[in-house]
């Protein structure tokens, strides 16, 4: 798995990456009343904003930590979004990737650099 | 991290030892949730939630004719309101235009006692000093907090500990003793339940606060679910809702304008506030429920059913009470009748509103049988 500081985990399966926010995230967020997750057949650049995850609060964008293919968007975050907070780094997942270049993860933090860029927070 | 920039109330300890999640908020670092936004909504709603607003101004404004004096920048008949109550009402600039929201009363025979938004706290006390001559006064009671109990248990809650609590209505406000110190204490609050407003010695804060919180009744609750129980409320929130160019027609606040005062004309902005009412507003705030798809916050536009925008949402999210997106904003009043047809617009995507009535949740406030 992997991570970058906007709070986004990777985790590749052959060119397909499933991609969602962290725990660290679903907790700064409180509880999540709404996930707009991308479409089958959209394309999106490292960086782009991807989806949208929306707290009782407010709405935060949710940044795409490779560039590719959409796939598959979680259907499930539409009817049951407060599974973002339950497993985030699970079944919260927000879309799968095809990955269109996997160096771009090499750049990216792994769990270890990750844990140690919270504590700087 | 505390942010050096943000003052701090006396209770920031006790909320740091509760857990709370600290945001800066009216230029005060303040708890947005403890537990969850979600919980400490739902347990206010069924329980008693304890709520510090010790960001917010109180003061107290004195001398001869120091009510005639206030009176001339708020609607309301404060010169009428009998001693022990109090009346929501609006500082306001000479276009009619809302300065802050305010809470004042009559806890005593000296003048007012005042309450306003944190935000705008010193605009305020500026603006009456400014304005009050002779011996009026602005006394800023910066020595005191404020701490507010809300819910359905809430009177339980308090009356054990203040027997003569039962005794207010909704509004009913007064000084006394209460945990042993000298405290302003209404039975008022912002959440649309029943409770109370509890202005203490900033010495005595966190041990009120404590005691109140032994209460397996009570939980602290953050700005967060303040802001979502408000909303709910139909209330609005200065700043978002109304501000200095929205008048109090405009705000759906006409409940504010005492008939006496509007005869009188006397108070800034009551040429404005007199044409509104005799032509209609260009303007007028209304609740939205929001049929399908995501909130729409503040921001988000307002279309009429052929999707021309006519008007913006100005607070808006999830209600936990009713399981649905709710929100208020501004269209023209040939758009505001209950159940007209909207849209609002969310990142690009419109999506169906419809204009409903305002409290979305049902308020709860306490009103004494008539003897």
């Amino acid at each position: 798995m992997h991570f970058t500081k906007d709070h986004e985990w990777v985790r590749l399966d052959g060119d397909v990456a499933t991609v969602g926010i962290t725990k660290h995230a679903a907790d700064q967020l409180g509880d999540v009343v709404f996930v707009e997750t991308p479409e089958a057949g959209k394309t999106f650049a490292q960086k782009d904003s991807f989806a949208v995850v929306e707290s009782v609060k407010a709405a935060s964008d949710v940044y795409a930590p490779v560039s590719g293919e959409v796939i598959e968007g979680n259907a499930v975050l539409a009817s049951a979004p407060e599974t973002v907070n339950a497993d985030p780094e699970g079944e919260g997942w927000f879309a799968k990737i095809k990955v269109s270049d996997a160096s771009q993860l090499e750049a990216l933090m792994d769990k270890a650099a990750y844990d140690a860029f919270l504590t700087t927070l | 991290m505390t942010d050096q920039t943000l003052k701090t109330t006396v209770l920031n300890a006790a909320h740091r030892a509760l857990g709370a999640r600290m945001v800066g908020f009216g230029g005060y670092d303040m708890p947005v949730q403890y537990e969850g936004v979600l919980a400490e909504h739902r347990w206010t709603r069924e329980h008693a939630g304890l709520f510090d607003v010790s960001h917010m101004g109180q003061a107290r404004i004195t001398g001869t004719d120091a009510i005639a004096q206030f009176e001339r920048f708020v609607p309301g008949d404060y010169a009428a309101l009998k001693a022990g109550r109090q009346k929501y009402s609006l500082l306001l600039n000479e276009d009619g235009g809302i300065i802050d929201d305010l809470m004042a009363g009559k806890p005593d025979h000296d003048g007012l006692y005042v309450v306003v938004n944190a935000g705008n706290k010193d605009e305020d006390f500026a603006f009456w000093r400014a304005h009050l001559s002779g011996d009026a006064i602005l006394t800023v009671l910066d020595d005191r907090a404020l701490i507010a109990i809300q819910g359905p248990e809430a009177a339980e809650v308090m009356i054990a500990h203040e027997p003569v609590l039962a005794e207010f209505g909704f509004m009913d406000c007064a000084r006394l003793m209460l945990f042993g110190v000298d405290c302003f204490i209404s039975r008022s609050g912002y959440t649309g339940e029943d409770g109370y407003e509890l202005s203490v010695p900033v010495a005595d804060a966190e041990r009120v606060w404590n005691t109140i919180l032994q209460d397996a009744r009570v939980k602290p609750i953050g700005l967060g679910a303040r802001d979502s129980l408000r909303l709910e409320a139909g209330l609005p929130l200065h700043g978002h809702d109304i501000d200095a160019t929205t008048s109090p027609v405009e705000g759906a606040l006409t409940f504010a304008l005492s008939k006496s005062r509007l005869e009188a004309a006397d108070f800034n902005g009551a040429e404005r506030i007199l044409k509104e009412r005799a032509e209609g507003p260009a303007r007028v705030r209304v609740g939205l429920s929001v049929k399908e798809g995501a909130p729409a916050r503040e921001g988000a536009e307002i279309a009429d059913a052929d999707g021309n925008v006519i008007g913006t949402v100005t607070s808006g999210g999830p209600s936990p009470t009713l399981g649905r997106n709710i929100a208020m904003g501004y269209v023209p009043p040939s758009h505001a009748a209950l159940g007209t047809d909207l849209k609002v617009i969310v990142r690009g995507k419109p999506a169906a509103a419809e204009v409903i009535d305002t409290p979305f949740v049902p308020q709860r406030y306490y009103r004494k049988p008539k003897a």
